[in-house]
């Protein structure tokens, strides 16, 4: 199958995810069936995961896997952690932190 | 409504990239620190390309599919890392801005035996103003040069920490992480006022 017919020829996500955007299934579901691919990424969104993680467990390039959940957002099935909520790479807390959890790892 | 307004429910996904030439072994640090086998996502990137067989002038857009590994380390219940291994064709990476938007820092992976394979890597680090190290992967057989010597012949800032490693092992590659993070601290306290 091409790719772009998983999105319906759509290539634009009509919200801004970006690779590392952490999703999870809401528990709603829309009163229409869910298109296959619509329904395994609800599948794997279980509990919160990034996009780059969904794009490869569904094979499916990043591109493409964001015009899905972006559907899934729009349709209430799927949330999304604005990518406003991110973190600043720079924030000392941040990198504290990140260092404390990789030293228990040693 | 496009975003669930409560990020308490979400870990925040942080990343690090880790870079160098081809057959380096990013891919075999990435698996040695990630919790998860590695998994491999792939962008569709476009871009304008100097087309020699265009009769018009008009230029054509190409679009290159490129792959990435990945790997990820549940720091606690806030955060969670990434490692990206970047694409071996250093020539997309300019094409890709969100592979380092956001970025902690990287990990430059050299091999002493093609020490050139990882200048692309440094260069473009420095470009971007991305705090990095240098992790030589010390393969068997491989002549062992001292960190200097690294640091002379990759023209390495002197700010810029080199480290030795063995990207197979979990202990040695998450050590990697840890001299990184420890230098990005260095640099942002250095910075504040």
């Amino acid at each position: 199958m091409p790719l772009y017919a998983v999105a319906n020829g759509r290539t634009l996500p009509t919200i801004k995810l970006d690779l590392l955007s952490m999703v999870t299934a809401t528990g709603r579901l829309p009163r229409v069936a869910l298109e296959p691919d619509h329904a395994r990424a609800v599948k794997l969104c279980g509990s919160p995961i990034t996009v780059a993680e969904v794009a490869a467990r569904m094979k499916l390039p990043a591109t493409i896997t964001k015009v899905l959940l972006s559907d899934l957002v729009g349709c209430g099935a799927v949330a999304a952690r604005a990518p406003g909520a991110v973190v600043d790479p720079t924030d000392i807390s941040v990198l504290e932190a990140i260092l404390d959890g990789l030293r228990r790892r040693l | 409504m496009a975003y669930d307004g409560d990020s308490e429910l979400f870990p925040a996904a942080v990343k690090v990239l880790i870079a160098g030439g081809f057959g380096v072994g990013k891919t075999t640090f990435v698996g040695a620190v990630s919790e998860i086998e590695p998994l491999t996502t792939e962008e569709i990137l476009t871009a304008a390309s100097a087309g020699t067989d265009s009769l018009n002038g008009v230029e054509r857009k190409s679009t290159t599919t490129v792959a990435m590994d990945f790997g990820r380390i549940t720091i606690d219940p806030r955060y969670v890392l990434y490692l990206f291994g970047t694409p071996g064709q250093e020539r997309f990476w300019f094409m890709w801005d969100e592979l380092c938007n956001g970025a902690l820092g990287a990990v430059v992976l050299a091999d002493t035996r093609r020490l050139e394979n990882c200048f692309a890597a440094v260069d473009f680090f420095e470009s971007r103003q991305i705090g990095f190290l240098v992790a030589v992967n010390q393969f068997d057989g491989s002549f062992r040069y001292e960190p200097d010597e690294v640091r002379a012949a990759l023209d390495l800032k002197p700010h810029v920490p080199i480290v030795l490693c063995d990207a197979r092992q979990n202990r040695s590659a998450t050590a990697v992480l840890v001299a990184l993070v420890q230098h990005l601290l260095g640099t942002s306290t250095s910075r504040q006022p």
